[in-house]
C-alpha cells in the first residue's frame, strides 16, 4: 500500500510537470479561471451547509451560476484546444469565444432574475 | 462565343479529372470546361466542397443530367429553364407551403360548420386567463388570485398554470394590434392552434432534414400536416396547451440535434431557450428532460461519446434547468423531484467521463490505472456518504405513484384510426435509420421506442407519438421511393448503363412498388381528412342533430343558459353545478362558482356531490352552508344527450 501511495504522488507530480510544460498559454488561463470558479462554488456550498438553505432560490441561483460558468468554461477550453480540431471543424476559436459570451449573457440574465 | 470556340480556348486549363468529384469518369470531366464557371460540373452544384462535411458523413446525392442543346432548352416552360439549384429550391418551397396551408385548413371544419367558438371545457379556462392577461398586463396575471372560483377557497392562478400558451396568444394579439390589425382575442385564441400546426410542419421538415435528407423532410412535413393523432388536440377552437407544446417540443429536438451535430455552444444555448419555452407551455416537458439524457446515455453506451456531445449536453442541462425553474408552477422540482434526477445523474456522468478521457489522453497506462483506483475509492466513499445523508433527509428518492385511472390504455383500433399508414411505415423508417446509424439517428430511434411505450399506456399520449411516427415514416417512404425510382426506365439514355442486372423486369417491379406507395399515400390523406371531419371537429358546446325531415337542428342550450345567468343574476351570485361546467360558467356567465375542472380539492367536490345526491331538505341545508344562490343542472334526456 505504501508503494502504491508513493506512486500516486509521483503520478500526480509527473502529471503536474507535464501539464506545466506542454499546455499552451491560452488553456492555462482558462484553467486558472476554472479553478477560481470551482473555489467560489465550494465556498457557496459550504456557506449553505453552515447557514441553511433559506432563501432556496438565491442559493440555487448562485450555486447553479458557479456550476454553469464552470461547465461553459470547460466547453470553451475543449473547443479552443488545438488537439480537438477534428471534432470541431466549423468552429474557430473566435466563434467558440463568441458562443461562450452568448451563453453567458443568457446565464446571467436568468441568474439575475432568479436570485430574488 | 460558340461552345466549340470556348472549348478550344480553355482546353489547356481543362482538368483531367473533376476537381470536386475526383472519382468521376475521365470522359465526363471535360464537361467541366463547357460551363463558364469551374464549379458547374454535373452534380457539382448540388454538393458542397468535400472539406466541409467530414463530420456529417452524408453521401453525395446522385444526379442525372439530361444533355440538351440550347435551342431545345429555350422552348421549355419557365420552371425547367432555371438551374438545378433554383428548381430544387422552388420545389421545396412549393411542397412546404402547400403542407403548411393544408395543416391550417384541415383544422377548420368546426369553424366552417358552426362558428369560431372555443371548444370543450379546459380551453375556456385558458381563454379566460388569456383575456385577463391582455386586459390587466403581465404583473397582475403573474400575481393573480382568483376569488371567483372554488368559493370560498379561491385559487392562486398565477402559480398553478403553465403560462406559455397565454403569453404566446397575448403577444400575438398585441403585435397584431400594433399594426392595426384588430383581431379579437377570441379569434386569436381559436386560430392559434392551427397557426402553430403550420409552424410545426416547417419544424418537422427541418428536423427530418437534419436526421436524414431533404426528401425525407418533405415527406414527413406532408404527413404531419394531416395526421389525426396531432389534429385531435389542435383543431381550431381547441385552445389547449398541447396546441403549442408539440411545436415547442419539436423545436427543442431540432436545436438539440443541431447542437449534437455541430458541438457548438450557440446551438446548445438556443436549445436551452427552446426548452424553456417548452417548460412554460406543457407539463409534458418531463418527457424531454428524460429523453435527452437517455440519448446521451445511449451514445455513451455505444462508444460515441465525444467532445461535441459533452458541450451540447452540458450547455443544455445547466442553462435549461436554471431556465425551467423560472416558471412558478415548476418551482424547485428540477433539483428535488425524482423525475428530474436522471438528467442530473447523466450530467454528472458526462463530467466524469470527460475528465477520465482527458486523464487517459495525458497519462501513460499504468500511471492512469493507479490514479484511477485511488480516485475511484475516494469519489465512491464521498458519493455514498452524500447519498446516505440525502436519503436520510428523505428529500430526493420519493417515487410517486401516478394515478392514471382517468386515462385508459390505447386500443389497436385507436392506433390505426389516429395514424393509419404510419403504423406500418414506422418499422421501415427504423430499418433505414439502423442502416446508417449516426448520433442523430440514435436519438430518433430512442424517441420512437419510448413514445410507442407511453402511447400504449395512455390514449392521451398518442399526441406525443404522432410526430415521431411522421418523421420515421417520412424516412421510410422516402427511402423506398428513392430506391425504386432509380430503377425506372423513363428515358432511353438509361438503357446504355453498364450496371449488371440484379434481377429481371426491374422496371416493372419498380413501377408497381411506386404505384403502391402512391396508393398508400392517397388513402392516408383520405382517411386523415375523414377522421378529422367526423371524429375530432366537434365543439362540444354547440350540438347539432338532424330533424325528421333532414334539416339541421342546432342545440345552443349551454350558451343560452350561461348568458341567462350573465344577464339575469346579480354580480356576486354563487352558482353550484358539477365540476365539468365550472370553467365554462366562469368564462361565459362570469359568476362565482364552487368547483371547477381543476379538481384540486376533492373534499369540496364531495360536498357538492353530497348536496346533489341528497333529499331536498338535506340538500337545502348544505347549500345554505355553502352560500349558494343558483344551481345549474344538465338534463339530456329529451334530446338523447350522450353524456347524460
Amino acid at each position: 500500500m505504501a508503494t502504491s501511495q508513493a506512486n500516486v504522488f509521483t503520478v500526480v507530480s509527473k502529471f503536474y510537470d507535464e501539464y506545466v510544460t506542454t499546455t499552451p498559454q491560452r488553456l492555462k488561463i482558462i484553467d486558472a479561471y476554472l479553478a477560481y470558479i470551482m473555489l467560489t462554488g465550494i465556498f457557496q456550498f459550504g456557506y449553505c451547509l453552515l447557514v441553511g438553505t433559506f432563501p432556496f432560490n438565491s442559493f440555487l441561483s448562485g450555486f447553479i451560476s458557479c456550476v454553469a460558468s464552470f461547465v461553459l468554461g470547460v466547453c470553451l477550453r475543449v473547443q479552443v484546444n488545438p488537439q480537438n480540431r477534428k471534432d470541431f471543424l466549423h468552429i474557430s476559436p473566435e466563434r467558440a469565444f463568441a458562443d461562450f459570451v452568448f451563453a453567458h449573457i443568457i446565464l446571467h440574465l436568468v441568474v439575475m432574475n432568479f436570485i430574488g | 462565343m460558340t461552345v466549340s470556340g470556348l472549348q478550344g480556348k480553355l482546353s489547356s486549363t481543362c482538368p483531367k479529372t473533376c476537381p470536386i468529384l475526383p472519382n468521376l469518369q475521365k470522359s465526363k470531366s471535360k464537361a467541366c470546361c463547357k460551363r463558364k464557371t469551374e464549379n458547374k460540373h454535373p452534380g457539382c452544384d448540388r454538393r458542397p466542397p468535400a472539406s466541409a462535411n467530414t463530420t456529417y458523413q452524408d453521401p453525395p446525392p446522385k444526379s442525372r443530367t439530361i444533355k440538351m442543346s440550347t435551342a431545345v432548352r429555350g422552348k421549355l416552360p419557365w420552371p425547367l429553364k432555371m438551374s438545378y439549384d433554383k428548381q430544387d429550391t422552388l420545389l421545396k418551397l412549393f411542397v412546404l407551403s402547400i403542407a403548411a396551408v393544408l395543416s391550417f385548413s384541415t383544422r377548420l371544419f368546426s369553424v366552417l360548420r358552426f362558428e369560431s367558438v372555443i371548444h370543450e371545457f379546459d380551453p375556456y379556462f385558458n381563454y379566460r386567463t388569456t383575456w385577463f392577461l391582455t386586459e390587466e398586463g403581465f404583473y397582475s396575471f403573474h400575481n393573480w388570485f382568483d376569488d371567483r372560483a372554488w368559493y370560498p377557497l379561491g385559487r392562486i392562478i398565477g402559480g398553478t398554470i403553465y403560462p406559455g400558451l397565454m403569453v404566446t396568444s397575448a403577444t400575438l394579439y398585441h403585435v397584431l394590434h400594433f399594426f392595426n390589425i384588430t383581431i379579437d382575442i377570441r379569434n386569436v385564441c381559436v386560430f392559434l392552434a392551427p397557426l402553430f400546426s403550420s409552424l410545426t410542419t416547417l419544424v418537422t421538415y427541418h428536423l427530418t432534414k437534419e436526421l436524414k435528407d431533404v426528401s425525407s423532410g418533405l415527406v414527413a412535413a406532408a404527413m404531419i400536416a394531416a395526421v389525426p393523432g396531432y389534429i385531435s388536440r389542435s383543431v381550431a377552437g381547441s385552445y389547449d396547451n398541447e396546441g403549442i407544446a408539440i411545436f415547442c417540443m419539436l423545436l427543442t429536438y431540432l436545436l438539440w440535434i443541431k447542437a449534437v451535430k455541430t458541438g457548438s455552444l450557440f446551438w446548445g444555448a438556443m436549445c436551452a431557450l427552446a426548452y424553456f419555452y417548452m417548460v412554460s407551455s406543457w407539463g409534458g416537458y418531463v418527457f424531454l428532460i428524460n429523453l435527452i439524457p437517455l440519448h446521451v446515455l445511449a451514445l455513451m453506451a455505444t462508444g460515441r461519446f465525444s467532445h461535441r456531445i459533452y458541450v451540447a449536453y452540458s450547455a443544455v442541462y445547466s442553462l435549461g434547468t436554471l431556465l425551467s425553474m423560472q416558471i412558478s408552477f415548476v418551482g424547485f422540482q428540477p433539483v428535488q423531484s425524482s423525475e428530474h434526477m436522471a438528467a442530473l445523474g447523466v450530467f454528472g456522468l458526462c463530467q466524469i467521463h470527460s475528465f477520465i478521457d482527458y486523464l487517459r489522453a495525458k497519462l501513460s497506462k499504468e500511471y492512469f490505472e493507479i490514479l484511477f483506483r485511488t480516485m475511484a475509492l475516494f469519489v465512491g466513499t464521498a458519493v455514498t456518504g452524500v447519498g446516505a445523508v440525502l436519503m436520510a433527509s428523505g428529500s430526493i428518492l420519493q417515487l410517486r405513484c401516478l394515478n392514471v385511472s382517468e386515462h385508459q390504455p390505447t386500443t389497436w383500433s385507436s392506433f390505426y384510426c389516429d395514424l393509419q399508414m404510419l403504423v406500418f411505415m414506422f418499422p421501415v423508417g427504423l430499418y433505414y435509420c439502423f442502416c446508417r446509424l449516426t448520433d442523430a439517428n440514435i436519438f430518433i430511434v430512442i424517441y420512437g421506442i419510448t413514445s410507442i411505450y407511453f402511447a400504449g399506456v395512455m390514449v392521451r399520449l398518442m399526441l406525443v407519438l404522432a410526430p415521431v411516427m411522421c418523421i420515421l415514416s417520412g424516412i421510410g417512404v422516402s427511402g423506398i421511393l428513392s430506391t425504386y425510382m432509380k430503377n425506372l426506365d423513363i428515358s432511353k439514355v438509361q438503357k446504355k448503363t453498364k450496371k449488371t442486372e440484379n434481377y429481371p423486369i426491374k422496371n416493372e417491379v419498380a413501377s408497381v412498388v411506386i404505384m403502391m406507395m402512391s396508393l398508400f399515400l392517397i388513402t392516408y390523406t383520405f382517411h386523415c381528412t375523414w377522421v378529422t371531419s367526423e371524429a375530432y371537429s366537434s365543439p362540444s358546446i354547440v350540438l347539432s342533430a338532424r330533424g325528421g325531415d333532414g334539416s339541421r337542428i342546432i342545440f345552443d342550450d349551454f350558451r343560452e343558459a350561461y348568458y341567462w345567468l350573465r344577464h339575469n343574476t346579480p354580480e356576486d351570485a354563487k352558482v353550484m353545478s358539477w365540476w365539468d361546467y365550472g370553467y365554462q360558467i366562469t368564462a361565459m356567465a362570469n359568476r362565482t362558482i364552487l368547483v371547477d375542472n381543476n379538481t384540486w380539492n376533492n373534499t369540496h367536490i364531495s360536498r357538492v356531490g353530497q348536496a346533489m345526491a341528497s333529499s331536498e331538505e338535506h340538500a337545502y341545508e348544505i347549500m345554505r352552508e355553502l352560500d349558494v344562490n343558483y344551481v345549474l343542472v344538465i338534463f339530456g334526456g329529451l334530446t338523447g344527450y350522450s353524456s347524460d
